[in-house]
C-alpha cells in the first residue's frame, strides 16, 4: 500500500490515517494508491526529446512526502512541483547530472530513488555480488571434492604394506 | 452473544494450543505414545475452535453489528455482500485471525492426514506448530483482539477502505497467507528435525507437499496483488519494488529455492542441513514480511514508534522463532551428514546453482529493502537514503537473466552425473529456435531498446527448453509417434509440474520484457469526439457521464476503439467517488488482449471542461499474470503427484515404478 499522496488526509505526517490504511491492507504485495498518474497535460514539454529525458529523470527521484513512490508516478503537490523543477531545468539547457546535482543540492541524497554508490552504500551495491561470488566458490568447491571423490571411486591401488600383507596371506593360504 | 462465543473460543484455542506445544514434545522426549498421540487431538480441536471464532467474526461482518469496533470501522450496511465478507480479513485483528485459521487448518491436516509419518517426528512437528499458533494467538489477543465492543454502536460503519472492494484484492490476502502460514510447516518440520537429529528422504516426502502448497498459493496471492495495481492505480504499473511488494517476494524467492532444494534430499539424500536452513528463512522472511507491514517500520522509524506494541510484539516472535531455530540449527546440523556424491554438471548442481541464485536475489531484495532503514539507524536520522525501483531494477534483473540461461539445461541434466555436450544435443535446438524466435519477434516490433530482442530470446528458451526436454523424455521422433503419446500419458504428475512451472515462468520472463520495451503512452487533455492516434490504433473519446454504483459514484468516460477505420473495441474508464469513506478510487479501461492491452486511464477534469486522458499500449501485459497463474498450476500438478497424496496405500509400489520411469 503506497500512500495515496493525492489527498492531503493521506499525508506522510498523518500516521494514524496511515497505520489504519495500512491495517486495513492485509500484507498486500502491491498496495499502492495513486489513483491516475502522474504527469499532468499541462506539465509536458513541447520538445518531445526533453520531455523523454524529464520522464526518464522523474523516474529516479523521489517524492518526498510519498512512500517509495517516483515524482514521475505520484499525485501529490511537492511531486508536481519537483516535475516542474525538473522541466525548467532542461529547458534551461542543464545536462542530465546537473539536473540532479540541482534537486539533490536542494532536497538532499534523499530524492535519489538510486542512491550513488558511496563507502556508506557499497554494502548496498557490494551485497549481492560477494554473496554470489562466495556462493559460487562455495558451490564449486563443494562439486569439484565430489568430483574427485566421484573418479576416485574406482579402488586405489595397494600401499606397499598392503600388497606385503596381501602376500603372506596369499602364502598362508597357498 | 455470538461475538463473546468467538472471543471465549479463542481464549479455549490459545489454551489447546500451550498444551499443543508442550506435552507432545514431552511425550516424544521420554518416548511415550499417549502424550504423543495428544497432538493430533489438540491440533484439530485447535482448529476447530480457531474456525469458530472466524465465523463469529464473519457472522458480525455479514449481519452489520457495529457493536464490534472493527466492524464499525471497516464495514457499512451498503457494501455489496462480497465485501462484508472480504471485510473480514480487510482489517488488521481479522487478518490476523485468518491467518490464525490458516495455521490451525494445516496443523489439524497435518493431525488427520499424516498417517504414515512417524509418531516422534508427528508430535514434534505438531508441537512446533502449536507454538506458532501460541505466540499468534497471544498477539491477537493481547494487542489486537477482533472481538472488541464500542462503548456505543454508531449507526452504521465507516465502510472498507474502496481500494479494498475490489475482487482482486477480496482475494488477494487468503491466497497470500496461504503462502505465508504454509511455510510454517517446512519451518516445524524443520526444527522437529533438527531436534531429532535426522533428515532423510522421508523427511522431504512430507515437506514437499507443504512447499508445494505455500508457493503456489504465495504466486497466486502475489500475482492477484501485481494484476490489481496493473488496473487499479491507472497507470498500468504492475510491480514498483515497494517494500510491502518485498515483503511477500522474498518468501517466494526462498519458496522457490526450498522447492528445488527438498527434491534433492528426497531424490538424493544430501544437501539436508541447507535445505533445513532454508526452510528456517523462508518462514522468518514471513514473519519478517508482517513486521514491515503491521509495524509501519519501512514507512519512517518514527511511524513504528506510533504503534510500538504490536510491533515489539512481532519483532519478539521473530526473535525467538529465528534465534531459537539458528541456535538449534548450529548445533544440531553438523549431526546431518550426507553421502551422496554428484559430479559439477548434474541436475543435482543445477538444483544448488538454482538455490543460490534464488537465495542471492532474496538478499538483494533484503538488503534493499532494509538498507534505508539501517543508514537512518545508524546515523541516528542524519542521514536517510531512499532505495527503490531503479536499484533494484538494477540488482535484480541479472540474477534473473542467469536463472533463466540455467534453468532449461539443469532440467535437462541427468541425476548423479550429467555430460553438459550430451545434454545441450538434447536442447539444441531451443536455443537455435529461441535466438531465431527473438531475433523475428522483435523485428516485427521494431524500436525499443538494443536489449529487447535478447531479453525475448531469453524467455523463448526458457519455453522451448521445457519443450525440448518433454521431446526428449517421450523420445519424440526416436520412438513411433504412438509411442511418444503413451510416454507422454505415463509422465508422472511431478514432471509436468516441473515443465508447466517452467513454462509459466518464462511466459511470466516474456511479458515482462516485452511490457518493459515496447510500452507506450500518450497523455493528454481531451474533448468528446476528440480521436487519440496511439500505434496501429485510433481511440476515440465519446464523453463522461455520471453513474450511481451500489456504494459509489462514478464518473465513466466511454472510448471506442478503432483500428484501419474499423471500431474493435469499447472501453469505459471510472473514476469513482466514495461518499462514506470520501475517498476517491480509478478503474482504468482496459481492451485486454493476449497481444497487447489498450489501456485507457481518466484522468481529471480541466477548468475548461476538457478531461486528461492517458492511454497506454501495454504489450503481452498479460503473459506476467498468467505465467504465474501458469507457475501456480505447476505446483498443484506436482503436488497432485501420487508420491504426495497423503496416505496413499500404495505408496512405496508407486514410489518405485516413479523412480523407474524417470
Amino acid at each position: 500500500m503506497r500512500e495515496n499522496c493525492s489527498y492531503p488526509g493521506r499525508r506522510y505526517g498523518s500516521f494514524l490515517r496511515i497505520s489504519r490504511v495500512m491495517a486495513s491492507l492485509a500484507m498486500t504485495a502491491a498496495l499502492l494508491a495513486t489513483p491516475a498518474a502522474a504527469v499532468q497535460p499541462d506539465e509536458i514539454l513541447e520538445d518531445p526529446i526533453l520531455e523523454e529525458r524529464a520522464r526518464e529523470l522523474s523516474k529516479g527521484l523521489r517524492c518526498v512526502v510519498c512512500r517509495n513512490q517516483s515524482i514521475d508516478d505520484s499525485d501529490a503537490e511537492l511531486a508536481k512541483d519537483l516535475r516542474v523543477v525538473v522541466r525548467e531545468r532542461l529547458v534551461a539547457g542543464d545536462s542530465n547530472s546537473e539536473v540532479l546535482d540541482f534537486v539533490v543540492d536542494r532536497y538532499g541524497e534523499y530524492v535519489l530513488l538510486k542512491p550513488p554508490f558511496t563507502a556508506g552504500n557499497a554494502l548496498l551495491y557490494l551485497g549481492g555480488p560477494l554473496l554470489l561470488i562466495l556462493g559460487g566458490l562455495a558451490f564449486w568447491r563443494m562439486t569439484r571434492q565430489r568430483d574427485l571423490v566421484v573418479t576416485d571411486s574406482a579402488p586405489s591401488p595397494l600401499s606397499e604394506e598392503e600388497q606385503r600383507r596381501l602376500a603372506r596371506l596369499l602364502d598362508r593360504d597357498g | 452473544m455470538i461475538n463473546e462465543l468467538g472471543h471465549f473460543a479463542l481464549v479455549l484455542a490459545f489454551a489447546v494450543s500451550i498444551a499443543q506445544s508442550i506435552i507432545p514434545m514431552w511425550g516424544a522426549y521420554k518416548g511415550q505414545a499417549e502424550p504423543m498421540r495428544f497432538a493430533q487431538s489438540a491440533a484439530i480441536t485447535a482448529f476447530l475452535l480457531v474456525g469458530l471464532s472466524f465465523a463469529a467474526l464473519t457472522h458480525a461482518f455479514i449481519n452489520s453489528d457495529f457493536s464490534l469496533r472493527i466492524v464499525a470501522a471497516n464495514s457499512h450496511s451498503l457494501k455489496p455482500f462480497l465485501y462484508k465478507i472480504s471485510g473480514v480479513w480487510g482489517n488488521h485483528e481479522g487478518s490476523m485471525l485468518l491467518w490464525v485459521l490458516i495455521l490451525t487448518l494445516f496443523g489439524g491436516l497435518v493431525a488427520a492426514l499424516g498417517k504414515n509419518i512417524p509418531p516422534e517426528l508427528k508430535a514434534r512437528t505438531l508441537s512446533v506448530q502449536g507454538m506458532i499458533g501460541v505466540a499468534f494467538l497471544a498477539f491477537i489477543l493481547f494487542t489486537s483482539n477482533p472481538f472488541d465492543r464500542l462503548p456505543i454502536a454508531p449507526e452504521d460503519g465507516s465502510g472498507l477502505n474502496p481500494l479494498l472492494q475490489d475482487p482482486g484484492l477480496a482475494f488477494h490476502p487468503p491466497f497470500l497467507y496461504v503462502g505465508y502460514v504454509g511455510l510454517s510447516m517446512p519451518f516445524s518440520f524443520a526444527v522437529a528435525a533438527l531436534i531429532e537429529g535426522r533428515v532423510d528422504a522421508g523427511w522431504a516426502r512430507w515437506v514437499r507437499p507443504w512447499v508445494l502448497l505455500a508457493w503456489a498459493g504465495l504466486t497466486i496471492g502475489i500475482a492477484l496483488g501485481s494484476y490489481w495495481a496493473y488496473y487499479e492505480l491507472g497507470w498500468g504499473g504492475w510491480w514498483f519494488w515497494d517494500p510491502v511488494e518485498n515483503a511477500s517476494f522474498m518468501p517466494w524467492l526462498i519458496a522457490t529455492a526450498l522447492l528445488h532444494s527438498v527434491i534433492v534430499v528426497e531424490k538424493r539424500g544430501t544437501l539436508q542441513s541447507w535445505t533445513v536452513l532454508l526452510a528456517i528463512i523462508a518462514f522468518s522472511l514471513s514473519i519478517l514480511g508482517t513486521f514491515i507491514v503491521r509495524s509501519g517500520i519501512i514507512t519512517s522509524v518514527h511511524a513504528f514508534a506510533t504503534d510500538p506494541e504490536r510491533g515489539v510484539f512481532i519483532l519478539g516472535m521473530l526473535g525467538i522463532a529465528v534465534g531459537g531455530s539458528l541456535i538449534l540449527y548450529t548445533w544440531r546440523a553438523p549431526q546431518l551428514r550426507s553421502d551422496a556424491v554428484f559430479a559439477t554438471m548434474s541436475r543435482e548442481s543445477a538444483l544448488v546453482l538454482n538455490n543460490l541464485l534464488m537465495s542471492v536475489a532474496a538478499a538483494v531484495v533484503f538488503i534493499g529493502t532494509l538498507y534505508p532503514l539501517a543508514v537512518e539507524l545508524v546515523t541516528g536520522g542524519e542521514s536517510k537514503i531512499s532505495v527503490g525501483a531503479p536499484f533494484f531494477d538494477l540488482a535484480f534483473a541479472p540474477l534473473m537473466v542467469l536463472v533463466l540461461i540455467v534453468m532449461p539445461i539443469g532440467a535437462a541434466l541427468p541425476w548423479k552425473r550429467g555430460d553438459l555436450p550430451k545434454a545441450m544435443t538434447r536442447i539444441w535446438p531451443a536455443v537455435l529456435l529461441a535466438f531465431c524466435g527473438g531475433m523475428v519477434f522483435a523485428s516485427l516490433r521494431w524500436g525499443g531498446p538494443i536489449l529487447a530482442p535478447f531479453a525475448i530470446a531469453l524467455s523463448f528458451w526458457a519455453i522451448f527448453g521445457v519443450l525440448a526436454d518433454l521431446g526428449e523424455r517421450v523420445k519424440l521422433g526416436k520412438a513411433p509417434l504412438r509411442e511418444s503419446l503413451r510416454r507422454l500419458a505415463n509422465l508422472p504428475r511431478s514432471v509436468w509440474g516441473q515443465a508447466v512451472a517452467h513454462t509459466g515462468f518464462g511466459m511470466t520472463a516474456f511479458g515482462v520484457a516485452a511490457i518493459t520495451a515496447w510500452a507506450s503512452e500518450d497523455i493528454r487533455t481531451a474533448r468528446a469526439g476528440d480521436v487519440i492516434p496511439m500505434a496501429s490504433y485510433e481511440i476515440v473519446f465519446e464523453g463522461v457521464t455520471r453513474e450511481q454504483g451500489p456504494n459509489f459514484e462514478a464518473d465513466i468516460g466511454r472510448f471506442t476503439i478503432m483500428e484501419d477505420g474499423e471500431v474493435v473495441g469499447e472501453i469505459a474508464s471510472e473514476k469513482r467517488f466514495y461518499p462514506v469513506q470520501r475517498d476517491r478510487t480509478t478503474e482504468a479501461g482496459i481492451r485486454a488482449s493476449l497481444v497487447e492491452d489498450v489501456y485507457v486511464s481518466l484522468g481529471d477534469k480541466q477548468d475548461d471542461g476538457s478531461w486528461a486522458v492517458r492511454s497506454y499500449i501495454k504489450p503481452y501485459a498479460n503473459w506476467i499474470w498468467l505465467g504465474a497463474l501458469v507457475m501456480a498450476l505447476g505446483g498443484l500438478l506436482s503436488l497432485s503427484d501420487r508420491r504426495h497424496r497423503v496416505g496413499a496405500p500404495t505408496r512405496a509400489k508407486a514410489k518405485a515404478k516413479v523412480v523407474a520411469a524417470e
